[in-house]
């Protein structure tokens, strides 16, 4: 009897030991794809990386020269997208946590945030292109391609700032409001600067989904070439993501403007992963010195 | 304006800001219904989803948009059939194993891994993946079913691995208790107490994992291959529908059937993304998980 239970015993760690090494591997095959990835694109992409690169625009037919323009047409896209995404986002943030009680509308805005973060990026894109660029007249534009990329993040900004918004201790609204204080500059004055970290975090992370998107702005504000730098919003640019994909699919000679290719691409994940790095270490700094 | 009247016109400017994901939501259904209608003025809706031929631009055209379908569909349960073990994997591990530093350490990489731009997975999957699986199983072309599955699967188990870890987090710790009390071993307590009670969330998981494979453009348009026919084995290429949309709107005239086509193809897309989603939303719930009161 004291046998039979010592060697189920034996089995039954056994068998957690398989498990927890297949646990294991399966994290080990996660990190090391992300590090082979950047690892294999850092590699590839570093020689090609110069200060001409990134200061000066593609010539004889993009097969030589740098990336100014698209890096300049991401940034441009970006900053539009942010500046139309967070006072939106943080406005309908400010709304769900602070002002609505459960009910059906809540529910249902919630249910329309959760499908407008699903929403696939080449169906934005559409959406851009009847709705912008042709229904509004905008044509493909960094107003066109900001407004669509706006939208995009909108859904990670609202939920990002009502995150933030929530873990504002009640007490600090409660003392406010019982000096007196209304609610909105209660709103305004104490919860909001309190949130803002968390805010801003979320925003961060907005900006690194827009400066990668693709889809989205292929046919509302990217151009497969220009000379010229953009004089205004309604002219079309160059960019990052765009650029790498024409480079790698559509250029004039694929194989020779390998080393262009991958010098574009580690530029942009290079920003991307930068600015994601960036929300994470606010995020890790936050929660060490939390006030409350 | 006295105060009171202030303040309830304030609240009513932020609820009007909170209609806005809605609103949005309600232009785009707007938009590809507009443009994407059309098309069935001349293409029953019937033919257009189950017409076996997609040559948009042969004379007469066919726009049969049933094997863009196949293309996404089969990319998306291959990239899921690897995403869900790696991600719950993951999940799993970050929970309830993991020490400190290494949880810290395997979030951060997920989290990285969702910032990835979804070009540059795809320009990898071309330029790595491609001619490996190319030279190892001695095919046509390295842009296939396979590739573009491993690299959705990629794209998806951020998705799967954080909200599993979520619904996993919010297990009761007297189940973990209870269970080790009766002096299961930590592996027991997992795969019969914590994964069970975790369900429905880690069915959420998947389910937005898999929206998020559908949906996906850059990764399908660069390594899928192209080809708009039933594949017959699983290295063969296939043209999901946002490979389709992205590939050829550019080339298109405006306002012609074959532009009208690509949106209609959006809408079978956002319908389809938008069922998973609906889905998910149901799922999480219908079976919330409220705590030691719902065993």
């Amino acid at each position: 009897m004291h046998q039979i239970q010592a060697s189920t015993m034996k089995w039954r760690y056994l068998q957690q030991s398989l498990f927890f090494a297949l646990i294991r591997g399966a994290a080990l095959i996660i990190t090391l794809a992300l590090g082979g990835i950047i690892l294999y694109i850092i590699i590839h992409g570093i020689s090609a990386i110069s200060w001409d690169f990134i200061t000066k625009p593609p010539t004889h037919s993009m097969t030589q020269g740098g990336i100014m323009p698209a890096i300049l047409g991401t940034i441009y896209l970006t900053v539009g997208a942010i500046s139309i995404g967070l006072p939106l986002g943080v406005a309908s943030a400010i709304y769900l946590s602070e002002y609505a009680r459960q009910g059906r509308m809540i529910r249902l805005i919630r249910v329309g945030i959760n499908c407008l973060a699903g929403v696939p990026s080449v169906v934005f894109g559409l959406f851009g292109l009847a709705f912008f660029v042709i229904f509004f007249g905008l044509g493909s534009s960094i107003l066109a391609g900001s407004l669509t990329l706006g939208f995009l993040i909108l859904p990670t900004i609202i939920g990002a700032s009502e995150e933030a918004l929530k873990s504002v201790p009640k007490t600090f609204r409660e003392a406010s409001l019982a000096l007196g204080v209304s609610k909105w500059q209660t709103i305004f004055r104490i919860v909001l600067p309190n949130a803002l970290p968390g805010i801003l975090t979320g925003s961060i992370l907005g900006i690194g989904r827009a400066a990668g998107e693709t889809a989205p702005i292929m046919f509302t504000a990217a151009a497969f070439f220009t000379s010229k730098l953009p004089n205004s919003v309604f002219d079309e640019v160059m960019a990052l993501p765009y650029h790498i994909y024409v480079l790698a699919t559509a250029g004039t000679n694929i194989e020779e403007t390998r080393p262009i290719q991958y010098g574009t691409v580690l530029v942009l994940v290079t920003l991307v992963l930068g600015i994601n790095m960036i929300a994470i270490i606010i995020r890790a700094y936050m929660r060490r010195n939390k006030r409350w | 304006m006295n105060r009171k009247t202030k303040e309830i016109f304030i609240k009513y400017i932020f609820f009007l800001f909170a209609l806005v994901a809605i609103i949005v939501l309600a232009m785009i259904v707007f938009s590809l219904f507009r443009e994407g209608m059309p098309i069935f003025k001349q293409v029953s809706v019937k033919d257009f989803l189950f017409g076996m031929e997609w040559y948009p631009t042969y004379d007469p055209p066919y726009f049969g948009i049933f094997p863009l379908i196949v293309g996404s569909f089969i990319v998306t349960i291959f990239a899921t059939l690897i995403a869900v073990p790696l991600g719950v994997l993951a999940a799993i591990y970050i929970s309830e194993i993991a020490p400190r530093s290494i949880k810290e350490i395997l979030k951060s990489v997920i989290e990285l891994l969702a910032g990835l731009p979804s070009v540059v997975l795809g320009f990898f999957g071309m330029v790595v993946i491609a001619p490996v699986l190319q030279n190892v199983f001695d095919l046509p072309t390295g842009l296939n079913i396979v590739n573009a599955s491993m690299i959705l699967a990629l794209m998806a188990i951020p998705t799967i691995s954080s909200i599993s870890e979520d619904a996993l987090y919010a297990v009761p710790q007297e189940f973990k208790e209870a269970s080790y009390a009766l002096g299961a071993t930590k592996f027991e307590t997992i795969a019969k107490v914590i994964f069970p009670a975790a369900l429905s969330g880690v069915t959420t998981a998947v389910m937005l994992g898999m929206a998020r494979a559908i949906g996906e453009t850059m990764v399908v348009l660069m390594v899928a291959g192209g080809a708009a026919a039933i594949p017959e084995s699983i290295f063969d290429s296939v043209r999901p529908m946002p490979a389709s949309i992205a590939a050829e709107m550019g080339e298109t005239p405006y306002r012609s059937l074959h532009y009208h086509a690509l949106f209609a193809t959006g809408m079978v897309l956002f319908f389809l993304t938008l069922a998973f989603n609906l889905i998910a939303d149901y799922v999480s719930n219908k079976f919330k998980q409220t705590g030691s009161a719902t065993l």
